[in-house]
């Protein structure tokens, strides 16, 4: 008795528990083996490019908290330092090093965002309660500095916002003492379970030159073995003074790409020791600043590492109180276009660890 | 220095429709529509295989479009614009050279009404399918939205 | 049966009470609610689920099937390509079924309610809510404030 198969339609819909936030896969399947996979986005598309077109420079920086919300304060670098670069601002230094410290800090809370609901698809439930019992921490030690939990609008032209405590730079220094141990844990109870390494090894391979044509940033595209990293090729802020190193993966499937996120933890933490040491004394904002920024006519484009990736402003001034044009370049949007290349061919059980371990935020894939 | 190499590779191959000067740490060519796909494909020979982003300004009388494509292995960076028409406007697609650029060229056609000929599924990406009219270009009217007084 | 004593305190006594009240006592201390997480307030929300707030001590366990639910926590920016999909939803759900709207974006369209052209100014416009749960994301314990004036609402409804 032969079995015949057909091939049907079937749609991951927007409200799904294993997508990440609102996207919708339509997969076409020949029992359980993905033939081929088409995301349609845009079901968070908030207008946000045109709304910077009707507020000042100062007005726009919460809606760019509210576009990658794993980690916003990074977003706030990035377009704070686009508008610097057109209008010529400096940054004293304690203010670069209070950047670079709660840079930092988000991006370990969002990693920890990343791996969590990746154990919670490969089906172990308790790492996504580890993972927010350690975030419920950074986000008390940040809710310290600026007074939020998740959206911040900390930084500001010319530095941040207010200056840090003694009260946070102790809880820090607490903090850092045993999150180190923590990481060895999850490494060993997650990355190196032999049940993770068989469901994501040689699962979601990507090929380097697919990575770099499809503009793949980030985790994503040092997983396939290509070591580009903001922090160093553009060495932006002060992140020339620090001493760490960046984790790239061989072989570019997803479980390279998870344990590029758990080893890029460890790399915060060195930084953030360093720069807990090395702290200078001095002003926290660059008191020059007018209060109504008007920026000479033209364009800058800049970039920060963002935990997703490259993440860049590019801000068009015409001279007058608001922004002419403001382009969000989105490390999620790209890497998000590798998916219809990367589905076929693997079972309909590994296309949720291939979405987590792209780790997108549908805030910044859609604005 | 690298990008003064490049530059002057640009100027002596490229001696008509394109003008190109290099900013603090970016390479910027301003180049003429009917040249603009022999200067990328000559460009993605070049080794400039990382592409970062594609992007269009309404700038009232016509739509300026903007490339940045990145060489991974010495770090330069390119930044391509040029001029398009507004009406009936369009570009050759480099899709072809590219992957990455199907989505980035659907979302400028969503949102400022750029075709792109050559594009293998060009639709609209972040709005819904039956959405009529560009919101970003600078004349888009729309009832629904409510503006926030001017308080300056 | 004119006068009957309705006791909270069941310990080694009896009481009286009608039926539909019984029920719907019963009903607000176990809300299983739909997790419809869109943007920010979604991480907020699960959160609340995790174990510092945690949330299931309430006899609130996430479900992620409509037909499973009694009530939506709309957590997150509502646009028009998704509205059909919520009101869809929403006919999915059997009855009562009840709405909490959590955040701003959810309440009346929030921080994008000028100038945007594509962000339904409220999810009112779309489902009937019962709780609005306002905030910027709202913290856990403002959540935990609204399911709990939720169950207030179904019990002395």
């Amino acid at each position: 008795m032969s079995v015949e198969t057909r091939e049907f339609l079937l749609n991951m819909g927007p409200q799904h528990p294993s997508t990440h936030g609102v996207l919708r896969l339509i997969l076409k399947l020949d029992d359980e083996l993905v033939l081929e996979a088409e995301p349609v986005i845009g079901y968070l598309h908030r207008g946000v490019e045109k709304i910077a077109e009707n507020r000042t420079y100062k007005q726009f920086i919460p809606h760019t908290d509210r576009m990658d919300y794993l980690s916003s304060m990074l977003n706030n670098w990035g377009y704070i330092r686009a508008v610097e670069k057109l209008a010529g601002i400096e940054v004293p230094e304690r203010a670069e090093y209070i950047r670079v410290i709660v840079g930092e800090l988000n991006r370990i809370a969002s990693h920890l965002m990343s791996i969590g609901p990746t154990g919670l698809d490969a089906g172990a439930f308790t790492l996504f309660l580890y993972a927010f019992r350690e975030r419920e921490r950074i986000l008390t030690i940040l809710e310290k500095a600026c007074g939020a939990r998740m959206t911040y609008a900390y930084f500001r032209f010319g530095g941040v916002a207010q200056d840090l405590t003694s009260d946070f730079i102790n809880a820090c220094r607490e903090f850092l003492k045993d999150f180190p141990q923590r990481v060895n844990e999850y490494e060993e109870l997650f990355i190196e379970n032999p049940i993770f390494k068989k469901r994501a090894k040689g699962v979601g391979i990507l090929p380097k030159e697919l990575a770099l044509s499809c503009g793949a940033s980030g985790p994503v595209l040092r997983g396939s073995g290509v070591s580009r990293d903001l922090r160093k090729t553009e060495s932006y802020s002060v992140y020339s003074q620090f001493d760490f190193e960046i984790p790239v993966g061989e072989s570019g499937d997803s479980w390279d790409r998870t344990w590029v996120r758990l080893e890029e933890m460890r790399q915060s933490t060195k930084i953030i020791e360093q720069a807990l040491e090395n702290l200078p004394e001095g002003p926290c904002f660059n008191p020059d600043v007018p209060r109504l920024l008007m920026p000479p006519p033209g364009e800058a484009y800049a970039a920060v590492e963002s935990p997703r990736g490259e993440q860049g402003y590019f801000v068009v001034s015409d001279g007058s109180y608001k922004p002419y044009r403001v382009k969000v370049r989105s490390p999620a949007f790209s890497n998000l276009s590798l998916l219809p290349h990367l589905l076929p061919g693997h079972q309909l059980a590994d296309v949720p660890i291939i979405l987590g371990s792209l780790d997108p935020v549908f805030g910044e894939v859609d604005r | 220095m690298e990008e003064v190499k490049l530059l002057g590779k640009i100027k002596k191959k490229f001696r008509k429709g394109v003008e190109a000067q290099a900013k603090e740490d970016i390479i910027e060519v301003k180049v003429e529509l009917p040249r603009l796909l022999e200067l990328l494909a000559w460009l993605k020979s070049k080794n400039f295989n990382y592409f970062s982003f594609l992007t269009a300004v309404d700038r009232k009388t016509h739509f300026e479009l903007f490339y940045h494509l990145v060489n991974i292995e010495s770090g330069e960076k390119v930044l391509v614009r040029t001029e398009v028409e507004r009406e009936d406007s369009t570009v050759p697609s480099v899709v072809s050279l590219w992957k990455g650029a199907d989505w980035q060229e659907r979302e400028t056609y969503d949102l400022f009404g750029v075709t792109f000929e050559g594009n293998p599924s060009l639709k609209r990406i972040l709005l819904p399918e039956d959405w009529e009219g560009f919101p970003l270009r600078k004349d888009y009217e729309d009832p629904d939205v409510v503006r926030r007084p001017e308080y300056f | 049966m004119a006068e009957v004593e309705r006791d909270l305190d069941l310990k080694g006594r009896i009481s009286f009470w009608p039926l539909d009240e019984l029920i719907n006592w019963a009903r607000s201390r176990s809300i299983w609610p739909l997790s419809f997480g869109l943007a920010c307030c979604a991480i907020e929300m699960m959160a609340t689920y995790a174990s510092r707030y945690d949330i299931m001590r309430f006899g609130v366990v996430p479900r992620p099937s409509p037909r499973q639910c009694d009530c939506i926590i709309v957590a997150g920016t509502v646009t028009k390509k998704m509205a059909p999909l919520l009101k869809r939803l929403y006919e999915q759900m059997p009855d009562p079924k009840f709405v909490i709207a959590m955040g701003s974006c959810a309440c009346t369209g929030g921080i994008y309610h000028y100038d945007s052209y594509s962000v339904v100014k409220g999810v009112d416009k779309i489902i009937p809510v019962d709780v609005y749960v306002p905030g910027c994301p709202p913290r856990p314990e403002a959540l935990i404030e609204g399911i709990l004036s939720l169950r207030e609402k179904i019990w002395k409804r």
